[in-house]
């Protein structure tokens, strides 16, 4: 391993004065569950790491009138056991417990989730985000690309956004904060998410020296949601597809509806045509059936993954169904 | 003359009952030593630059900057300029430094200059006409067979039938020896017949490596009535051992090894490292407690096992630890053949299969391949056969639990599944209509479908195939059946009864996690009468009687033969000093529970210390010895049957496929301890479930590495995936009297062929290749929407 700095700071303002401005030299770690592999796999060779561990006011769990507050490092499972979590937000839990493994759930946090990096195993393997070779030859078109976006795709980013627990959170309709030496930003999970279209660019809307410090969901009534995912194992194996599903009722029909898709796009992928065919709607098999069409309509699948465009469709449909029967 | 024989049923006290393994305690508690845990004083870490290309010629290299740092001991050229590179991660550059990162940045600081080559990486169906016969060797061949691990037999017959293109000199012949030619290899170079054109013919990565015809199979489609065709496949998959491969080698002295090294063949280490390191075999110890996997990958010390142990000499004799990394162990460390084949089979009416003709192709890597046995298990009265082997880049294939029987299982008995569907009829009802062509088993495999439709409940489960509507989950069953050898190997043990009563007993030999600890001391108790803990048997160590590898299945029936042959000897010579002392001849006693007592005569008795007190005032040890294999087998035996079913749900709006329950009935003769042979078919089942449903080596087209190598995209079963598994072991009359025959590899053939034979019965149509993931089942249902 090259040889790297380790600080520890206790503050946020002591971290983020700690952090380049470029990316490269410098990169957070919280629970490490990601970034430790991505350095030993050589994907990133920072030379300082800034350990969030100790920043005591980025851990938590709060509830206010306005919703729920959680610290960017608090641990998925210190969220998925929280009680008011369970009450306000079952789909987010249910999520969250289909994340890995319980080992990985007690380390893994809330921030450095929403921030993990593309699984794409050509990134992985050093290829770059828009993966070419030395030739500069695109690789995952004519490659294997059975896991790849079949949304989203028509520029070169063509991995998918790997956080499952992000879909959920959209249709809640979270926040998420920003901070950097500069000041606080505010915006709303689903713009966090970018598709990058250079190599000098990342697939989040965070600068080198910026901190995600917690993130909000607000509360809700009358909101009944649902998070599916499709995988091959029964347990601790990265999805095929996922939905999320957040729909609002008036008690018969749908007054307005949150529907998103993980894992087939570069990022957590909202499907308004989806929203628009459920709105004013009963929910029901065929209502559902259509959204979940809706949902994968525009779907630009690669060579090896056309599959996913019916899996995507049977995720979204079956969320909707889940959604419909359970409650709040 | 001794009796060797095993006990009859009413006298075992311990052979063929339920024993706890005795290497549970250590094994739970994490306390069993792994080669992986093995810490010497004063050790280095050992770092290995790999090739990133499939296929490329090494240009320059420099090491110097990595020999300049700080804390590095030595640097060692594996492969050096000039040298040809067949497949991504081969060796380049070893490293020895003081810890693992420092080891790491030296190995960053190596430049190496490749000349990229075009590679091949897939195995698809060769285009039509491409595959060429095999022609005369150049000594670039003979290098890259043995760079390539072809096996020293293969490369002879291979010398011998085509021929060389050029004549080969004392030079090149010092280096082939010097990169691992046998004296056979050499002798048949010597002796080759040269053919000096045939240098200018271009190579294919196509080989026809079989043409064969059996009978008349145009005459027997023509009698059939039913015909089936269908394409079916296996495709690469690796053996992803837990305990990586590696070693840590130390010199003791100048011209002292000693390696700990994870092996499944610790007696036959020394003889293979002797060479490279021009050292004397009797000169390397090898040592090893447990092992963490090898499944047919872990006969050999490996180029990294040499230059581990080179690399520790010019480290001035430190132990040196190189422990492949888990991206590396996927990639060099052992591949199992893909196989796939376009069948046709014909039968008539009433079930009876009369023809089969097969267009077959499949990659073992560099070395290409042969064609796995098929028809398997069922001779066909008239076959068409032909293999193309492609030769490729993807690392060289291993042995793999079973060589090429689960390929042709899923080859053989997913083209009779599909046949007995053609002519409408139960699966179970087909194959027990064939059971003749079976022979010499067919009376097993009868007995054996009876048992496994009971435990699966087949008649009920079963059903026609039929159209599934979309979105259903759908239910089917489906089975398999396979056989393999499993005599017993070369073993020799030593036993020593001391005259305070103690006991032990040791043999080279190795347990693999299978039990061979437990069997040999269930064998070596219940002969000598007194406990299993009685006995301290000592394994895995080349300064104990040399004991064969553990491959083939072939270590129960030696390690057993031996141990009996060496405690039936032990007590005979006990009862021999023993025999005064109770009045008695020798003939008449017996050592029954912990006592040495005359036959039917409860009065004279001595218990076993006395009894062992009596040998005088020196141990006595006798050598345990199986029989040469050119005799008859007597206490081994060759030849198993095995019938595996599979239930299968599968959901045919995601073609995610569970598997609900699985049964395998299995012989291997006679059974030395149900309990343990149980969980090796519980084993081979969880790895059938694992490779027929997720295993595959992904390989980059374009960059031509693997690219999931990783235990996130090379997926494994879970306890999750894990479904109810039944397994009954046939004992009695018509087994045990064959005497003890091997179990690792019989019962991980039959699950791919009898889940993807369960999952045609669900969904109505076959998923070609395994494994049967979303992508190919849903293809499979939508033919024409599909992936
Ligand atoms: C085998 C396996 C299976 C997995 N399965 C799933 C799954 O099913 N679903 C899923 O969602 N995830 C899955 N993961 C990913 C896992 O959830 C993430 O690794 C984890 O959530 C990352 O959190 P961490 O605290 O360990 O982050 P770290 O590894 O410490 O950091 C991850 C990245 O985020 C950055 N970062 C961390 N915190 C912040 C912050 N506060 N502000 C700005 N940047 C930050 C780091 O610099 C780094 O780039 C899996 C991981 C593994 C190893
Ligand atoms: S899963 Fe984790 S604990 Fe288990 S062997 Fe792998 S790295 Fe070690």
């Amino acid at each position: 391993m090259r040889a790297f700095e380790y600080v520890s700071p206790n503050s946020k303002a002591q971290a983020m004065s700690l952090l380049a401005t470029a990316w490269g030299k410098t990169e957070i770690i919280a629970g490490g569950t990601d970034l430790l592999a991505l350095m030993k796999d050589d994907v990133v060779s920072p030379r300082r790491l800034i350990n969030l561990k100790e920043v005591k006011d980025l851990h938590g769990i709060s509830s206010g009138s306005n919703g729920m507050r959680i610290g960017a490092l608090t641990t998925l499972d210190e969220i998925a056991s929280n009680a008011e979590i369970k009450e306000n937000f079952p789909a987010f839990a249910d999520a969250l417990m289909e994340v890995a493994s319980p080992q990985i759930r007690n380390q893994a946090t809330l921030g450095g989730n929403l921030c993990q990096r593309p699984r794409c195993w050509y990134f992985r393997n050093g290829f770059g985000l828009l993966p070419k070779d030395e030739t500069g030859k695109d690789l995952v078109e004519p490659g294997e690309n059975r896991y790849h976006a079949i949304l989203g795709n028509s520029g070169r980013a063509k991995f998918v956004s790997p956080s499952t627990i992000a879909p959920i959170l959209i249709a809640y309709g979270a926040r998420v904060r920003v901070e950097s030496p500069k000041g606080k930003r505010d915006l709303p999970l689903e713009k966090f998410f970018l598709t990058p279209k250079s190599e000098a660019e990342r697939e989040h809307d965070l600068r080198p020296n910026e901190i995600v410090t917690e993130l909000v969901l607000p509360l809700a009534t009358n909101v009944r949601a649902a998070h599916y995912e499709i995988r091959q194992k029964e347990a601790f194996d990265w999805p095929l597809a996922v939905a999320a599903v957040a729909l609002t009722t008036n008690g018969s029909s749908v007054t307005s509806a949150r529907v998103v898709l993980g894992h087939v796009a570069p990022v957590p992928w909202r499907s308004p045509a989806a929203e628009q065919t459920l709105t004013g709607q009963q929910v029901n098999r065929s209502t559902a059936e259509n959204a979940a069409q809706a949902a994968v309509a525009a779907a630009t699948p690669l060579s090896g993954n056309a599959y996913k465009v019916q899996l995507a469709r049977v995720a979204v449909k079956r969320a909707i169904m889940k959604a419909a029967g359970g409650v709040a | 003359m001794p009796n060797y024989a095993w006990p009859q049923e009413n006298d075992r006290t311990l052979i063929g009952t339920r024993v706890t393994r005795v290497d549970a305690p250590v094994k739970v508690s994490g306390q069993a030593k792994y080669t992986y845990d093995t810490h010497r004083p004063g050790m280095l870490y050992g770092k290995v630059l790999r090739c990133p290309y499939a296929h490329a010629k090494i240009v320059s290299i420099d090491i110097s900057a990595a020999e300049k740092m700080p804390g590095v001991n030595a640097v060692q050229i594996v492969q050096g300029p000039g040298s040809m590179i067949h497949w991504e991660g081969d060796e380049i550059v070893a490293v020895a430094a003081i810890d693992e990162p420092t080891a790491e940045d030296a190995i960053r600081a190596i430049q190496v200059k490749y000349a990229p080559l075009e590679h091949l990486v897939s195995d698809a169906e060769p285009p039509k006409n491409s595959a060429q016969g095999q022609g005369p060797l150049s000594a670039d061949d003979i290098d890259d067979m043995l760079d390539n691990q072809v096996p020293s037999q293969q490369m002879v017959s291979q010398i011998k039938q085509y021929g060389l293109t050029e004549k080969i000199d004392e030079d090149t012949l010092k280096q082939l020896k010097a990169d691992g030619a046998t004296d056979d290899v050499l002798n048949a170079i010597q002796a080759a017949t040269v053919h000096p054109e045939a240098a200018q013919r271009p190579k294919s990565n196509y080989q026809k490596a079989a043409v064969q015809t059996i009978g008349d199979p145009d005459q027997g489609f023509k009698d059939s009535e039913f015909v089936s065709e269908g394409l079916y496949g296996v495709p690469v998959i690796t053996h992803c051992c837990l305990e990586t491969h590696g070693s840590i080698s130390e010199w003791t002295d100048e011209s002292h090894l000693f390696t700990h090294i994870s092996t499944q063949n610790v007696s036959g280490i020394p003889g293979q490292m002797a060479e490279p390191l021009k050292l004397p075999a009797t000169n390397i110890r090898v040592h090893q407690d447990n092992i963490g996997g090898g499944f047919g990958s872990k006969f050999a010390p490996d180029r990294w096992g040499i230059f581990t142990a080179q690399i520790s000499k010019k480290a001035g004799g430190k132990p040196v630890r190189i422990m492949l990394e888990r991206d590396a162990e996927l990639k060099v460390a052992g591949a199992r053949p893909s196989a796939f084949a376009r069948v046709k089979v014909g039968a008539k009416k009433d079930g009876t299969i009369l023809a089969w003709q097969s267009e077959s192709w499949g990659t073992g890597g560099p070395g290409g391949g042969g064609m796995p046995p098929i028809p398997y298990v069922f001779s066909v009265p008239n076959q068409r056969k032909e293999h193309t082997a492609i030769r490729n880049n993807i690392g060289p294939a291993r042995a793999w639990r079973a060589p090429n029987h689960p390929q042709a299982a899923v080859l053989t008995m997913c083209a009779l599944d599909d046949l007995a569907a053609a002519v409408n009829m139960d699966p179970l009802d087909f194959f027990s209509r064939n059971l003749d062509l079976t022979k010499p088993r067919q009376e097993i495999y009868r007995e054996e479908f009876a048992i496994a439709s009971d435990l699966m409940d087949w008649k009920n489960k079963w059903h026609p195939r039929r159209q599934s509507s979309p979105g259903e989950i759908v239910r089917g069953v489906g089975l398999s059946i396979h056989t393999w050898g499993g005599r017993g190997h070369a073993s020799d043990c030593d036993l020593t009864i001391h005259p305070d009563g103690s006991v032990d007993l040791k043999m080279g030999s190795q347990d693999l996690g299978t039990g061979t600890r437990t069997c040999i001391l269930i064998v070596a108790a219940d002969t000598l009468g007194i406990p299993i803990n009685a006995i301290h048997l000592l394994i895995g160590d080349t300064n104990y009687p040399p004991s064969g590898g553990s491959g083939g299945s072939t270590t129960i029936g030696g390690v057993t033969s031996s141990t009996r042959r060496a405690a039936v000897d032990a007590r005979d010579a006990l009862f021999a000093k023993v025999a005064p002392a109770l009045r008695a001849q020798p003939e008449e006693l017996e050592c029954v529970n912990g006592n040495v007592r005359v036959r039917g005569d409860s009065t004279r008795s001595l218990s076993w210390k006395e009894a062992c007190s009596k040998l005088g005032a020196m141990p006595q040890t006798v050598r345990g010895k199986n029989p040469d294999r050119d005799k008859p087998p007597d206490l081994t035996n060759s030849g198993v049957g095995g019938v595996q079913m599979a239930e299968v749900e599968v959901d045919t709006d995601t073609g995610i496929v569970k598997v609900k329950k699985m049964v395998a009935v299995q012989d291997c003769g006679l059974v030395v301890n149900v309990k343990t042979a149980e969980s090796q078919v519980y084993g081979a089942l969880i790895m059938g479930i694992s490779y027929s449903l997720f295993e595959e080596k992904v390989m980059d087209p374009t960059t031509g590495r693997m690219l999931n190598a990783n235990m996130e995209f090379y997926r494994l079963a879970g306890f999750n995936d894990i479904p109810e598994l039944v397994v009954r072991m046939m004992t009695g009359k018509g087994y045990d009297e064959r005497g003890v025959i091997g179990l690792g590899e019989p019962p991980v053939i039959s699950p791919g062929a009898a889940i993807s034979n369960a999952v045609a019965n669900a969904i109505g149509v076959r998923v070609p290749f395994l494994p049967l993931t979303p992508d190919r089942v849903l293809a499979a249902l939508q033919p024409k929407a599909g992936a």
